[in-house]
C-alpha cells in the first residue's frame, strides 16, 4: 500500500515529521517497507523560461533556444516541436543525469550550435509516457523554481506492508486512523455529503438468489448519472494516482481509484447505454464467460459471483468489471455500483480464475461494509464535481452483513498477557480513538466498528491497546528457571542425530543436507514411490517424490562433485526417509557413501580403493556412537541397491540395525561412477534404548593379574564358510578364558585347496586365579578346534 | 720389571689402536684372557718369595686395574661413535606430508541446530519431534487457519494424495504443527494440570512451493512453545532477547519487537535485530538499521483449545524462525541453494569440526 505524505495529511491533522510518521506506522504493525521522494531525482532541475526559441542554421527539426534559469540565460539546443518562444518548462542543466534516458548531460556543440542544458519531456523524467514535446508549464509558474516543487512532486510517498488482517488500513483513511490514535495527530472526519438525487434511476439492482448477510453480495448500491463529460481527470487527481504508482485513465475511472486508495472503498462504474435493463447480483452460470478490463476472457461457474444484466454478464463480483461496458472517454451515462463482497468468496473466485485486482485484494481482506451507504455518496459528489451531469437517487439491493458485536475485555487482561500496565482510561481511550464504542471504567465492554472485521475476541482488544500503546513498553523478563539442574534438551533417542553425525565426521566424511524429495523413478529404484508419497503438485519432477532412502540423493550429491573435479567424495547426511504418508513412516536414518579411493595415491604407502568394509566400518562407528549393543550380527541380505555379493545386514537378533555395501553395479553406472562406491545405511531408532539407570555409577572394574596368553590357528574351510560364524565358534569354545578372537589372515590359493580358505584366527586367553599351565592351554585349544570344526567343518591347517 | 712395562705398554696401545668393539675384545683377551700377557704374569707370583709376591702382586693388580680402565673407557668412546653413525644413517625427511587423513565436516543447518540445543536447553526448554508429512489438520486447521482463511494464500504448500479418511495431506509449511501435537498429548496436558510449566523447541524440516535465488522449496524452521498459567509477553520478549544475544554472542545486540499478523498468535510480534550496512556488508549489532529475524506472539487463544486446552487457563507464547536464515547471519553464508547442494567445497568451507560441539560454557561457536 502506497500513498505521499501530503495525502496522508488530508486525513490526519499532524505537526510530525517524515521520520516521526515512518516510526509510528511500524511500531503500529504497518511496517515500512520504503519511502521515495522523487523530488530527489529532480534536485537542480528548475523551472526554465524560453526567452527566445529560433531556428537552428543548420538543422530543419532544431531550434535554438535562449533559457532564462532564474539565475542567469543559458543557449540550449531543442529538438521538440513545441518548443517556442515564451514557454515555461523544466531545464536540466549541465551535469544532470536524465532518468529517462540513463544519461549525465554534457556541454556540447549541436551541429555547430552552443547547448548547455537541456529542455525535458515527461519521459525523460520519468513522470510519464509522453514524448511528443517538451513539458509545457502554465504562464504564472515562477522561473527558476525547483522543479520537483513545480510539478507538485516533492512529496514523499510511503509504502507499507499490510498484514493480511488490516483491510482497514488498505485506504489513506484508516491508516490516518491508526496513527491518530498512536498520538501523532488527529483524525479528520471522513467528508460525506449526502447528494439528492434529482430523478429516478432507469437501472435497478436486484439479487439472482434470496439475499442474506452471508450471501455473496449481501448488498450492493447503486445509482444513475447522466450529461457527464468524461476526459481527462484533473492535475491533482493525476498526480496523486502518479504518484502511487497508478496510470491517470479517465476522470471516471480515476475517481474510482482514488476512492479504492483514499478510503479503501473499491467502486465500478458501467457505462449506462451499454448495460440491458436492470442489473442483477447472481453467481455465474456454468461455462459462462467474461471478458474483463484486463482484456483476458474468464470461463466461469457457479461458484463465482457476477453483476449481469438481460444479455450477459458485465463484471466478476469483488473482482473486476467488464470490457465490454467499461467507460470510455466520450461516456455520459454511467451506473456506479457500490457493493459488498464475501471475502472468502471473493479469494476463493479470484485464485481459480488467477485474477489479481486492487479490487480483489481489497473484498477478500473484508471492507467495510457500511462503506456500501456512504461510498455511493462520496462518489457522487466527486463525478457531479469532475464531470458535471446530475445523479439519480439511490437504488440498492440485499440487506447488510450483520457486522455489529462486542467483547469483553477484563481488568488485568492486558497486564496478565503482556506484562504492561496501561492505565485504565489510557486503555478506554486507545478504543475510543480506534473506533470502538467502549463502555465501562474497566472491565470493559467494546462494540466493534464496521471497518474491523478482524476483531474477533478479547485477545484482539489486547492486541490494539497493546500496538497503540507502545510494543516498547512491554518489559524484558527472562525465563525463571524451572529446576536447579539443567536437563538434557535431548532425550537419549534424539540425541543420537548428533552422536551419528560427529561419529561420521571425525571418520573423515562431510555432512550434506539433501531435499527430501527426488524424482520418483530413483523413488521406485529405492524401494519407494508409491502413490500416497508423490506430491500433487511438484515444482518439477525432479524433486516429485518423497525419498525413501537417502542414498539416491547422496549418490547424485556425490556425482555432481565428481563432474565439478572434486575426487573421492565421501559425504553423509542424517535425515528422514519415508516408507509411508503417516508420522511413523518417517525414519532418521544415518546414510552415507564413499567413492573410489579410501587411501589416495601416497609416498608412504600403497593406493587403496573403498570397498564394502569401509562402508562397514563407517555403519559400526554409528552404531556405537549411538550407544547400540555390541552383540550384532552380520549377515548376508541388504537391500537390491546393494551389491547382492558384496553387502550385508548388521542385525540385532532378527532386527535390521544397518546396511551396507558395495553399491549395485547397475545404480554405480547410471550416477556414471567410475570407480567402486560404498554404502551404508543405519537406523538411529532400531537399536534399543538402554534401561534407565537409578544411577551413573559404572559397574565396578575387575582386572586379572595375570598376562593373557594369545594362540594362533588355521583353519581350512570351504570357501563358503562365513568368517563371524568360525570366530563365534572359536569365541564361545570357552566362556571363561577366551576373552577374543579376531581373524587376521584370510587365505585362497597356491597351497589352499580348489573351493577352499585358509583363515587365521587370534585367540586371547585370560587366565582368572593363576598362570595358565601349557596343558591347560593345549585343553583350551583342542576345545577351540573341535568347536570350530563342529560349527564350520574346518579343519586345523598343518 | 721390564716385562711389566712392556705388557702395560703393548696392552694400553692395543686397547687404543681398537677401532671396533670386536678388536676390543681381542685386546681385552690378549691382556686379561685366560692366556693373556697379565694373566700369565699372575700365574708367575707363586714362584715369586713372600715379600717379592706381595710387592709384584699389588703391581700386576694396579696394572689389571688400568687396562680394565682403559677398556671401559674405549669400549664407551666405540659405542657413542656406532650409535651415532647409526643414528645418521636412519635419517629421514620429515617434510614428506604425513600419511593421507580426510578431515571431515559438519552441515552449519546441524551445528547451528545444536546451537540452539544449548542455548534453550540452558532455558529450560526440551525437543520435540513431529512428521515432515502433516496432515491438513495440524498444519492449519488446529493452528486457527480455517479452511479459506486469507492466511494460507501466505504460503504456497506441497500437497500428498489425501488420507483414506479423506483428511489432505502437506508438506509442513512451518514447525508450528509441532504445537499441537505436544499440547494434545496426553502426558503434557497431565503435567500442565499440576502446574507444570510446558516449554519446547521443535526444530525441522519445513517445505514451500518456492524456489528462487532466496528460497528453497525445502528449509529449515525452529518454532519455540512455552504454555502455562502466567507466561506473559514480556517473557516472550526476554526469552528472544536472551536467546539473540546469545547466539550471535552480542552482549548488547538491540531488539525491537513490532506489531504484526500471525493466525495463531494474538497479540503478533515480529522481531528484528539491530544491524548496519557497511558497504554492502551486512553487521549484525547496535547500528541504524533492523533486521526482521523471526516472528512471534502470544498463542491464539483458538490454538490453545483446538489443542485441547482450557483458554481461560493457559497462555504462553510461540515464536518460529529460520534455522538456515540465522545460520547465513551469523556465519556469513551468502546463498541459500548452496545449503542444500553438497558441493564439498563449500561443506569444506562452511563446515564445522566434529569436536566443535556448541555449549554455553564450552563456546557456542570459535
Amino acid at each position: 500500500m502506497k500513498f505521499t505524505l501530503s495525502w496522508l495529511k488530508e486525513h490526519l491533522d499532524t505537526n510530525a515529521t517524515l521520520t516521526e510518521v515512518r516510526d509510528a506506522l511500524t511500531m503500529l504493525g504497518l511496517e515500512v517497507e520504503g519511502i521515495s521522494n522523487p523530488a530527489e531525482a529532480l534536485k537542480g532541475f528548475v523551472v526554465g523560461y524560453v526567452v527566445e526559441a529560433v531556428q537552428h542554421p543548420n538543422a530543419d527539426r532544431l531550434r535554438v533556444c535562449k533559457v532564462d534559469t532564474g539565475t542567469g540565460v543559458v543557449q540550449v539546443v531543442c529538438g521538440a516541436p513545441n518548443a517556442r518562444t515564451g514557454m515555461k518548462g523544466i531545464f536540466a542543466p549541465t551535469g544532470s543525469y536524465i532518468p529517462g534516458t540513463d544519461m549525465t548531460l554534457k556541454a556540447s556543440k549541436i551541429r555547430g550550435e552552443e547547448s548547455n542544458g537541456m529542455l525535458c519531456s515527461s519521459r525523460e523524467l520519468q513522470l510519464g509516457d509522453d514524448h511528443s514535446g517538451i513539458i509545457d508549464l502554465p504562464a504564472g509558474t515562477v522561473t527558476g523554481q525547483p522543479a520537483a516543487e513545480a510539478l507538485g512532486l516533492d512529496d514523499a510517498v510511503i509504502e507499507i506492508k499490510v498484514t493480511p488482517n488490516r483491510g482497514d488500513c488498505l485506504g489513506v483513511h484508516g491508516i490516518a486512523r491508526d496513527l491518530a490514535a498512536a498520538g501523532l495527530g488527529t483524525l479528520k472526519p471522513m467528508k460525506v455529503d449526502k447528494v439528492a438525487g434529482s430523478y429516478k434511476s432507469p437501472i435497478k439492482w436486484t439479487h439472482g438468489y434470496e439475499a442474506k448477510p452471508d450471501s455473496p453480495c449481501p448488498i450492493v448500491v447503486g445509482r444513475h448519472f447522466r450529461g457527464l463529460k468524461n476526459g481527462p481527470s484533473p492535475d491533482w487527481l493525476q498526480r496523486l494516482l502518479k504518484a502511487i504508482g497508478l496510470r491517470p485513465i479517465s476522470a471516471l475511472v480515476d475517481i474510482t481509484n482514488l476512492v479504492t486508495f483514499d478510503l479503501n472503498r473499491p467502486l465500478h462504474v458501467f457505462d449506462a447505454r451499454k448495460l440491458a435493463g436492470d442489473l442483477v447480483m447472481r453467481q455465474a452460470h456454468e461455462g459462462e464467460q467474461v471478458l474483463a478490463l484486463d482484456g483476458k476472457t474468464y470461463t466461469l461457474d457457479p461458484t463465482i459471483a457476477v453483476i449481469a444484466d438481460a444479455k450477459g454478464v458485465h463484471g466478476i463480483g469483488g473482482i473486476m468489471g467488464g470490457e465490454d461496458t467499461g467507460v470510455q472517454e466520450d461516456t455520459t451515462e454511467v451506473f456506479l455500483e457500490v457493493a459488498y463482497f464475501d471475502p472468502i468468496r471473493t479469494a476463493a473466485s479470484g485464485r481459480k480464475l488467477g485474477v489479481q485486482s486492487d479490487a480483489r485484494y481489497r473484498f477478500e481482506r473484508g471492507i467495510d461494509p457500511e462503506s456500501v451507504r456512504w461510498g455511493a455518496e462520496v462518489a457522487a459528489r466527486l463525478i457531479l464535481d469532475l464531470c458535471g451531469g446530475e445523479a439519480s437517487e439511490l437504488v440498492s439491493s440485499g440487506v447488510m452483513p450483520a457486522w455489529q458485536r462486542s467483547y469483553d475485555l477484563r481488568t488485568d487482561r492486558v497486564k496478565g498477557l503482556t506484562g504492561i500496565d496501561v492505565p485504565a482510561a489510557e486503555t478506554a481511550a486507545i478504543l475510543g480513538k480506534l473506533g470502538f464504542a467502549v463502555s465501562g471504567n474497566g472491565p470493559w465492554t467494546a462494540a466493534v466498528p464496521s471497518w474491523r472485521s478482524d476483531i474477533v475476541g478479547e485477545a484482539d482488544l489486547v492486541e490494539e491497546v497493546t500496538r497503540v500503546y507502545g510494543f516498547d513498553n512491554i518489559p524484558t523478563t527472562s525465563l525463571p528457571r524451572l529446576s536447579a539442574t539443567s536437563k538434557p534438551v535431548r532425550n537419549p533417542m534424539q540425541r543420537r542425530v548428533p552422536q551419528a553425525r560427529r561419529a561420521l565426521g571425525a571418520r573423515g566424511m562431510n555432512e550434506a543436507v539433501t531435499w527430501s524429495f527426488l524424482p520418483r523413478k530413483k523413488a521406485e529404484r529405492f524401494g519407494g514411490g508409491q502413490a500416497d508419497l508423490c506430491l500433487l503438485n511438484s515444482i518439477d519432477a525432479t524433486l516429485d517424490t518423497m525419498r525413501p532412502s537417502i542414498l539416491p540423493n547422496l549418490i547424485d550429491a556425490a556425482a555432481r562433485n565428481e563432474a565439478r573435479g572434486l575426487v573421492d567424495p565421501a559425504l553423509f547426511e542424517v535425515g528422514p526417509q519415508y516408507k509411508d504418508a503417516t508420522p511413523q513412516g518417517q525414519r532418521t536414518v544415518a546414510a552415507g557413501i564413499r567413492h573410489n579411493m579410501a587411501i589416495p595415491r601416497n609416498w608412504a604407502g600403497p593406493a587403496r580403493a573403498v570397498d564394502a568394509f569401509d562402508a562397514k566400518a563407517d555403519a559400526l562407528a554409528v552404531l556405537a556412537a549411538i550407544g547400540a549393543p555390541d552383540n550384532l550380527s552380520t549377515q548376508t541380505g541388504a537391500p537390491d541397491w546393494y551389491h547382492p555379493g558384496r553387502s550385508g545386514a548388521i542385525k540385532l537378533g532378527d532386527r535390521v540395525m544397518a546396511y551396507f555395501g558395495e553399491l549395485h553395479p547397475e545404480i554405480a553406472a547410471a550416477a556414471d561412477f567410475k570407480g567402486p562406491v560404498a554404502a551404508f545405511e543405519v537406523f538411529l531408532d532400531a537399536p534399543p534404548l538402554p534401561k534407565a539407570k537409578a544411577s551413573k555409577a559404572r559397574s565396578k572394574l575387575v582386572v586379572s593379574a595375570f598376562q593373557p596368553v594369545e594362540r594362533d590357528f588355521a583353519f581350512l574351510v570351504d570357501a563358503a564358510v562365513e568368517a563371524e560364524k568360525l570366530v563365534r565358534a572359536a569365541r564361545n569354545a570357552d566362556k571363561v578364558l577366551i576373552t577374543a578372537a579376531r581373524v587376521f589372515d584370510v587365505y585362497a590359493g597356491k597351497g589352499v585347496p580348489e573351493g577352499k580358505k585358509s583363515l587365521a584366527v587370534a585367540v586371547t586367553m585370560q587366565p582368572v586365579e593363576r598362570t595358565l599351565t601349557d596343558a591347560e592351554i593345549e585343553a583350551v585349544s583342542a576345545k577351540i578346534v573341535a568347536a570350530v570344526t563342529k560349527a564350520t567343518g574346518a579343519a586345523l591347517r598343518g | 720389571m721390564d716385562d711389566l712395562s712392556t705388557i702395560r705398554s703393548e696392552a694400553l696401545e692395543a686397547v687404543q689402536a681398537a677401532a671396533d668393539l670386536g678388536a676390543l675384545d681381542a685386546a681385552r683377551v690378549a691382556a686379561l684372557g685366560k692366556k693373556g700377557s697379565v694373566t700369565g704374569l699372575m700365574k708367575t707370583l707363586g714362584a715369586l718369595a713372600p715379600e717379592q709376591r706381595k710387592e709384584f702382586g699389588a703391581r700386576v693388580n694396579q696394572l689389571k686395574g688400568e687396562i680394565e680402565a682403559a677398556l671401559d673407557a674405549r669400549k664407551g668412546a666405540l659405542s657413542a661413535s656406532a650409535l651415532e653413525a647409526k643414528l645418521a644413517a636412519e635419517r629421514i625427511d620429515v617434510t614428506l606430508p604425513a600419511r593421507p587423513e580426510s578431515q571431515g565436516t559438519l552441515h552449519p543447518i546441524g551445528q547451528v541446530m545444536d546451537e540452539l540445543g544449548a542455548i534453550f536447553g540452558e532455558m529450560g526448554f526440551t525437543w520435540a519431534d513431529g512428521p515432515d508429512i502433516e496432515d491438513d489438520w495440524h498444519n492449519f486447521t488446529a493452528l486457527n487457519i480455517p479452511p479459506d482463511h486469507p492466511a494460507r494464500q501466505m504460503q504456497d504448500t506441497f500437497y500428498l494424495p489425501s488420507r483414506a479418511d479423506g483428511m489432505p495431506m502437506v508438506l509442513r509449511t512451518h514447525t508450528s504443527p509441532g504445537q499441537a501435537r505436544t499440547m494434545l498429548d496426553k502426558n503434557v496436558q497431565k503435567m500442565l494440570a499440576d502446574g507444570g510449566s510446558l516449554r519446547i523447541i521443535v526444530p525441522g524440516r519445513t517445505f514451500r512451493i518456492d524456489s528462487d535465488a532466496t528460497h528453497t522449496p525445502m528449509f529449515h524452521q525452529v518454532e519455540g512453545l512455552v504454555i502455562d498459567r502466567t507466561t506473559h509477553m514480556g517473557h516472550l520478549k526476554g526469552c528472544l532477547v536472551d536467546f539473540c544475544r546469545a547466539f550471535f554472542e552480542i552482549d548488547d545486540l538491540p531488539l525491537r519487537f513490532r506489531p504484526s499478523y500471525f493466525p495463531f498468535t494474538e497479540p503478533s510480534a515480529e522481531v528484528d535485530i539491530g544491524c548496519s550496512w557497511k558497504d554492502g556488508e551486512l553487521k549484525i549489532g547496535a547500528g541504524d538499521s533492523w533486521l526482521e529475524i523471526l516472528g512471534s506472539g502470544m498463542v491464539h487463544p483458538n490454538v490453545i483449545r483446538n489443542c485441547g486446552l482450557d483458554p481461560a487457563v493457559y497462555q504462553g507464547f510461540a515464536f518460529g524462525m529460520g534455522i538456515d536464515r540465522i545460520a547465513m547471519l551469523k556465519y556469513g553464508i551468502p546463498d541459500l541453494r548452496a545449503f542444500f547442494d553438497a558441493d564439498l567445497r563449500w561443506l569444506r568451507h562452511y563446515g564445522f569440526s566434529a569436536l566443535e560441539m556448541p555449549s554455553l560454557t564450552g563456546g557456542l561457536a570459535r
